[in-house]
């Protein structure tokens, strides 16, 4: 059942990515593209726990949670800059 | 049998993160775009974790899947809040269907 369960979570995962970036290449705003960063690395974090169950390792939920941290924190901090030109207040 | 269903939500998060992805393209604007990705990209991923938390089924590894899917459904919501306050301060225009700018009422 896994066999079959992972390609095709890892094709849609794909599909979702490059969507993405289809948004964060084009994006009208600035806004747009940080937005669509914020969804990749969500899908990012999905993706590493699919190669954890591919490779039947727990190792990459690590990588996962410091890319949920870090993710967040990127997303606020480049979203207060463009609003307040300050991140700081 | 436990991994069948491991299997099935696997698929089911792959695909909720394909309809955020869907709903970035297709929606007209910025506020409309943070709808659409906040909700269903957080939901995909959390139902990705459990899946791997479903098919180990390991204390340790239970412990790290409950951490990541508190700390993305803690983190989702603010996120989304500071986008969408970015994007009507900076006067980003809206789409042009909308119809009430409840904010705009001087």
């Amino acid at each position: 059942m896994l066999s079959i369960a992972i390609p095709v979570a890892f094709a849609l995962l794909t599909a979702a990515q490059l969507l993405n970036l289809y948004r964060l290449l084009k994006g009208p705003s600035l806004l747009d593209r940080i937005l669509a960063l914020d969804t990749m690395y969500i899908d990012a974090i999905a993706m590493f726990i699919l190669m954890g169950v591919y490779f039947h390792s727990a190792v990459y939920f690590e990588a996962a949670l410091i890319i949920s941290v870090m993710g967040f924190i990127g997303t606020v901090a480049t979203s207060k800059f463009l609003m307040r030109g300050d991140i700081l207040e | 049998m436990i991994e069948y269903l491991s299997g099935i939500v696997l698929v089911l998060g792959s695909l909720f993160c394909l309809v955020a992805a869907l709903g970035v393209i297709r929606m007209p604007d910025t506020l409309t775009r943070m709808h659409a990705v906040t909700k269903a990209g957080s939901l995909g991923a959390g139902l990705v974790v459990l899946a791997h938390a479903l098919f180990h089924q390991h204390p340790g590894i239970f412990l790290r899947a409950v951490s990541i899917i508190a700390l993305l459904l803690l983190t989702a919501p603010v996120a989304a809040h500071i986008i969408a306050r970015a994007s009507y301060r900076s006067n980003i225009p809206l789409s042009e269907r909308t119809w009430v700018d409840e904010l705009n009422k001087k």
